[in-house]
């Protein structure tokens, strides 16, 4: 066996460069941190590739399964005899895969933030969250148990609250980060319930003793029941509170479209590609005990995934901010994964959707990557979110174009680009598991050929704008980034996933169901036909469109209310009807009550006081009549 | 001579020192020195005491030394640590020392404060290296009294006030406490021997069950009214709203974990079969205190008022987790103590800083201090995110242990009233990420605050050991957990041969 | 001749003085009356003192030394006295007891 124990400094190099930046960084020339952030991403994105590579091929026999290696592991607190928690690195194929993502995507983003941040200046304290970001993100993605995962998880939550509240003078900016950390925060104790339940019937945290398929977490399947489910169906779903909560999905998602006050590339990195399949890694890294020890909990999975999606698919039709735009689609994408690893189940080509959903999580990556720093350099470009605001891009801004035009044509499921091939596996994985969810995603997949060319024409064609200043292509270090990720969007489609990460490690023979995936491309086809007709010339049939469907139309530009209902439930019942009122009685009950004793106290003093009246006769008749009365007493009593 | 007794004398020293200098400067250098010293000392310690363990030794108790003090009621002056006190120590002369620092600047009677300041550091050290009940609750009172004339003297708002309503609380606090003590020593000697109040000699005999179930509630309210026990709290908002700086440090720092440390040490060791029973009342109190606390915590406007109720909460949890009596949580019950001796020191010192540059308190009246003052907005978010129980931060670290040692019950009450408190932590982020939003962030909402400046050198060296000692045990708390494990297996041993026989 | 008077003579005596002492001190405003009252009092116990020692035990002389530190003490106690009156006549221009209530509450 190969030994992979260099694999460890492929999350520390960004958490020195953290320090070292976060530290020192005020002293340095802006490009000169730029520099070393990227600089150390690069070599942490170069040992991923060789760490990949030894894994998939050089290292790995030829003919047998993928294991998974702890390549570095230590104790890091002793809780009971049974439970420790350790924090390691533990490879498998899916951890390696989402290594590679996370890695590239992360040093394209660094790379391409030396130009859009340019003159910034927290510049040195962008890239120190940036690095802590990938420090935490890579830890999460190499936990080898699934506190270890929890513990990241955090970091990764609150690099996420640090960079969406990045320009912290902006009052909604401020506010949007406190959102999401606050809307994670409430999922992640989901999560910690779940981890509570499943670490103390299973006795351990460790994944490779979870996921074992003899192992004590799918054993105590059949334990106790609560209310009709098993204790570990339920920690199951607890757990995926967490992992819905990082990804976006209903009811959690509110926090998304706000994250998008971050600076874009953060966006890009975070809130498209890495972080908000966290959830997704999550259920993967676990798919063995859902699919084995709990069907139900994969079926809540399968539910929330479709619905998120099509409930997203639905709001990015009506947004005019196309950051917003590019995050309800990214919900939606999510939707798909975690569908299909709810229709998936385990082994062999049962495992199809398992393999289809981190295949379209690794395709997503790089094209939604794309898509938002190809909207950075429009916003570079025009200083502006809103749709309204640009057109006829196209000639200023080439190379934007053209990456744009790539990503979005991938992202509607247009052969050959990656998608393609991904979607078409989750298709056939809910067609073979759920009618009805399979229906959903083919109208999902509709809805975002549409949204997404909408999108598109509203930059790059439509209506000629006047700029202040005429928008220019972005510099180099921006576009450079953009046609990397371009070709990965092109060519990531080509390969063999199905060998390579599959749900219980041994590969599969996959083809292309046409039956299934012509009808899917018709329907990515139709959805751009329509959009180009509506928006590649400014005309009046948007309006009238959204004038027809009037009521829906409103719905969904306000994403269905949820906003609404989320402020009323924190603004009006936590703080008026809970938080008020119990300050209060603190206040005024509890410490009233200890002020009343003090008082009672007080008043008998002030009662009795009087007796002590300084005058001296009075002192002496009570002393004298008290002799008398003892007297009389000891004589007639006593 | 043993080096316990250090922690007795170097403080005594240093008033001694004090009263031989003339003005601020002075007494300020002499207190730094001092506390130095006994902070160094502390360290020594923790060395000292890891290489006896790692050189075999078992015993429960290192560094014994014992005087008879008071031959005819068997009064010791009886000393000796174990993981748990060599802990509290080192806690102590961290807040300790960075209390000192940051009361840099206080022109009014300098002397007499930093007096009164380390007189009250002495009563915490001698509370938490005695074994000697009676010792140990002379230095509880001789920590309690100065607080009543720090605040009352030093203090700002309704000064008078909350001095009297801190001290009265906290006295009617010893004096439950003093029957308890007293009711066990008159039954610590069951055979005839003569009676004692040395904890370990108490150990060893079992105190008759009708007896407990008497005494059990008046020793651990006695200290759960320093630990804010709901609804013995009250005292803490408005004490450390008008507790100046340092005090507020030290209280909220170290004073409050007296109460943690002596309902483990004094109420549940010696008491375990009535700890047992009536832990059910006491657990439902500690979880109303945690999400309580909390949620009052969201809506105050004061910083030192949300830092109080804060401290409510998180005490709260101590307390909660002593009372789960297993070796797990009982861990987590000594490292949130430590914890949230740091945080609660490092936002106390913050406040203080902060205070003094803009005059108010009011988190309404403030915003954007991100941009003037970079350096202490860091730190407060820094302590806001170890408060809020992140990953890398002491808290987590804390809060973590406590609920997985709070969840191996298996009984649905434990499970419910764990999740209940669990809840705390989403509580806690709201008020935290309240606070650090409306304050730091944000724009600048006063022209005033344009030109403060940022920290002086030592409020950096006040804030940057308690963020040093608070990272250090987030992210490496493994050697301080086995500590502090080592010192609680023979405990929970004599806590797990109970039956129970609680009502749940 | 003595043997000829009865004890309870003495006794009605001294009670009578003792009561009038009391009477006077409760009731005079007068600090110097009050004084005397005292004096009154204490003679009455002298009184009691001789009385006893003469008619209980004749052999013995522990009343009468007994009445000597009496007188002795009274002596000294209407100098302390008469010295907190002056004081206090100094500071009230009054030696009313009634004026004299500084120390209350």
């Amino acid at each position: 066996m190969a030994d992979y124990t260099y694999t460890i400094l492929i999350p520390l190099i960004p958490l020195f460069v953290f320090l070292f930046l976060g530290l020192l960084g005020h002293k340095m020339k802006p490009f000169v941190t730029g520099l070393i952030g990227s600089t150390g991403l690069g070599i942490s994105a170069i040992l991923s590739y060789a760490t990949a590579y030894r894994y998939f091929i050089g290292a790995h026999v030829a003919g047998t399964g993928y294991t998974s290696i702890k390549g570095f592991e230590v104790v890091w607190l002793h809780l009971t005899e049974k439970l420790t928690i350790h924090l390691g690195v533990l490879l498998d194929p899916i951890s390696v895969m989402m290594l590679v993502v996370v890695t590239t995507v992360s040093w394209m983003v660094h790379i391409y933030s030396i130009g859009y941040m340019k003159g910034d200046p927290g510049f040195y304290r962008f890239f120190s969250f940036l690095s802590l970001f990938s420090f935490s993100m890579l830890g999460l993605v190499l936990a080898t148990n699934i506190f270890q995962m929890y513990i990241f998880w955090e970091l990764v939550g609150v690099s996420s609250f640090l960079l969406i509240g990045y320009y912290y003078e902006k009052p909604s900016a401020v506010a949007a980060s406190k959102k999401a950390f606050i809307v994670t925060r409430f999922a992640d104790l989901g999560f910690l319930i779940g981890i509570l339940m499943l670490s103390f019937n299973t006795g351990t945290f460790d994944f490779q003793t979870l996921t074992d398929p003899h192992g004590p977490a799918i054993a105590s399947a059949g334990g106790a029941a609560f209310m009709g489910m098993s204790v570990l169906t339920w920690s199951l779903i607890f757990i995926f509170v967490g992992g819905a909560g990082k990804s976006a999905m209903f009811p959690f998602h509110i926090w998304l479209p706000d994250a998008m006050e971050g600076p874009t590339p953060v966006s890009a990195l975070i809130h498209a590609a890495t972080m908000v399949v966290a959830g997704v890694y999550l259920v993967a890294r676990l798919f063995p005990v859902y699919a084995l020890g709990a069907p139900d909990a994969l079926m809540v999975v399968a539910w929330v995934g479709g619905f998120s999606s099509i409930l997203a698919a639905v709001i990015a039709c009506t947004q005019t901010d196309i950051k917003r735009v590019l995050a309800f689609s990214t919900m939606s994408q999510i939707g798909y994964m975690m569908l299909a690893l709810g229709v998936s189940g385990y082994g062999g080509e049962e495992g199809l959707g398992f393999m289809a959903s981190n295949f379209h999580l690794f395709t997503h990556a790089m094209f939604k990557a794309l898509l938002f720093l190809g909207a950075g350099a429009v916003i570079h470009a025009v200083h502006s979110n809103e749709i309204s605001g640009m057109g006829n891009l196209r000639k200023h801004l080439p190379i934007t174009h053209i990456t744009f035009l790539i990503a979005c044509l991938t992202i509607a499921g247009i052969p050959p680009f990656s998608a393609f091939f991904s979607k078409d596996e989750i298709l056939v994985a809910a067609f073979h598991s759920n009618k009805l969810l399979f229906a959903i995603e083919y109208i999902v997949a509709g809805l975002t050929a549409f949204y997404m060319f909408r999108l598109y024409y509203g930059i790059f064609w439509g209506k000629n704008t006047h700029y202040h200043h005429t928008p220019h292509e972005a510099p180099k270090v921006m576009t450079i980034p953009l046609m990397v990720l371009a070709f990965g969007s092109v060519f990531a489609g080509f390969i063999p996933f199905h060998n390579l990460v599959t749900s219980d490690g041994k590969g599969f023979e996959s083809h292309i169901d046409w039956m299934i995936a012509g009808p899917s491309v018709l329907i990515g086809v139709l959805g751009i036909v329509i959009a180009t007709v509506m928006y590649k010339k400014e005309n009046a049939l948007p309006n009238k469109v959204a004038g027809t469907f009037k009521h829906l139309y409103k719905w969904a530009h306000h994403k269905f209310y949820w906003d609404e209902v989320y402020l009323f439930v924190t603004r009006k019942i936590i703080f008026r009807y809970i938080s008020e009122p119990i300050a209060w009685f603190d206040r005024h009950v509890v410490d009233g009550t200890m002020n009343g004793i003090a008082g009672i106290i007080q008043y008998a003093a002030y009662a009795i006081k009087g007796l002590q009246s300084g005058r001296l006769q009075q002192y002496a008749f009570v002393f004298v009549s008290g002799a008398v009365v003892l007297v009389l007493i000891f004589i007639y009593l006593v | 001579m043993n080096i316990l007794n250090f922690f007795i004398i170097i403080p005594l020293l240093t008033v001694g020192g004090i009263l031989l200098t003339k003005d601020l400067k002075q007494s300020r250098l002499v207190s730094a020195i001092g506390m130095g010293a006994q902070l160094i000392l502390a360290f020594v310690l923790v060395y000292l005491y890891l290489s006896e363990r790692s050189a075999g030794n078992t015993e429960p108790m290192l560094f014994m030394f014992d005087v008879v003090w008071f031959p005819s009621l068997n009064i010791h002056y009886a000393i000796g640590v174990d993981g748990i006190s060599v802990a509290m120590i080192a806690l102590t002369g961290l807040v300790v020392f960075a209390g000192i620092f940051a009361s840099w600047k206080m022109e009014y009677l300098p002397r007499e404060f930093f007096i009164s300041l380390i007189i009250l550091a002495t009563g915490v050290f001698g509370f938490f290296i005695s074994i000697d009940l009676f010792t140990m609750f002379l230095f509880y009172e001789l920590a309690v009294i100065p607080m009543y004339i720090l605040i009352g003297i030093w203090g700002s708002g309704p000064k008078e006030y909350s001095a009297m309503k801190l001290t009265l609380m906290l006295m009617a606090g010893s004096a439950l406490l003093l029957v308890g003590l007293l009711g066990i020593y008159f039954f610590s000697a069951p055979d005839g021997n003569p009676l004692t109040f040395n904890i370990m000699e108490i150990s060893k005999v079992v105190i008759p069950i009708e007896i407990q179930r008497f005494l059990f509630p008046f020793t651990f309210i006695g200290f759960g009214i320093l630990g804010a026990l709901f609804p013995f709290h009250t005292w803490s908002p408005d004490g450390h709203a008008s507790a100046p700086t340092a005090v507020s440090m030290l209280h909220a720092g170290v004073l409050m974990k007296l109460g943690g440390y002596g309902a483990f040490r004094v109420a549940i060791f010696l008491m375990p079969e009535a700890a047992h029973e009536q832990a059910w009342i006491f657990l439902i109190l500690t979880s109303i205190s945690v999400v309580y606390g909390a949620f009052s915590a969201i809506v105050q406007k004061d910083l030192k008022y949300i830092n109080a109720y804060s401290s409510v909460s998180h005490c709260g949890l101590v307390l909660f987790a002593v009372l789960m009596m297993n070796q797990t949580a009982m861990n987590g019950a000594i490292i949130q103590m430590i914890s949230h001796g740091l945080m609660t020191a490092l936002f106390f010192a913050l406040i203080g800083m902060i205070y003094g540059r803009t005059h108010t308190r009011m988190i309404n009246e403030m915003g954007g201090l991100m941009k003037v003052i970079p350096f202490l907005g860091v730190v407060y978010v820094i302590a806001g995110l170890a408060s809020l129980g992140l990953p890398g931060f002491s808290g987590f670290v804390a809060e973590m242990t406590i609920f997985v040692g709070a969840f191996q019950h298996v009984d649905v009450f434990h499970r419910v009233i764990t999740i209940i408190a669990a809840s705390s932590i989403v509580i806690t982020a709201v008020y935290i990420l309240r606070v650090v939003g409306i304050l730091l962030l944000g724009p600048i909402k006063n022209d005033h605050f344009l030109h403060l400046d940022d920290a002086k050198w030592y409020e950096r060296i006040s804030t940057i050991t308690l963020v040093l000692a608070i990272t250090a045990i987030g992210t490496a708390p493994w050697w301080l957990s086995n500590m502090i494990n080592y010192s609680l297996a023979p405990i929970v041993e004599r806590l797990s041969a109970i039956q129970i026989t609680g009502l749940f | 001749m003595i043997q000829n008077i009865p004890l309870s003579y003495f006794l009605v005596i001294s009670t009578m003085m003792f009561f009038i002492g009391i009477y006077g001190f409760l009731t005079r405003r007068n600090l110097i009356t009050m004084l005397m009252s005292v004096e009154l009092i204490l003679n009455s116990v002298n009184i009691n003192f001789v009385a006893f020692n003469r008619y209980l035990y004749p052999q013995q002389l522990q009343g009468h030394f007994f009445m000597l530190i009496v007188i002795a003490v009274a002596a000294a106690e209407a100098a302390v006295a008469i010295a907190i009156i002056i004081n206090i006549y100094r500071n009230f221009k009054s030696i009313d007891v009634e004026n004299v209530d500084e120390m209350k509450y």
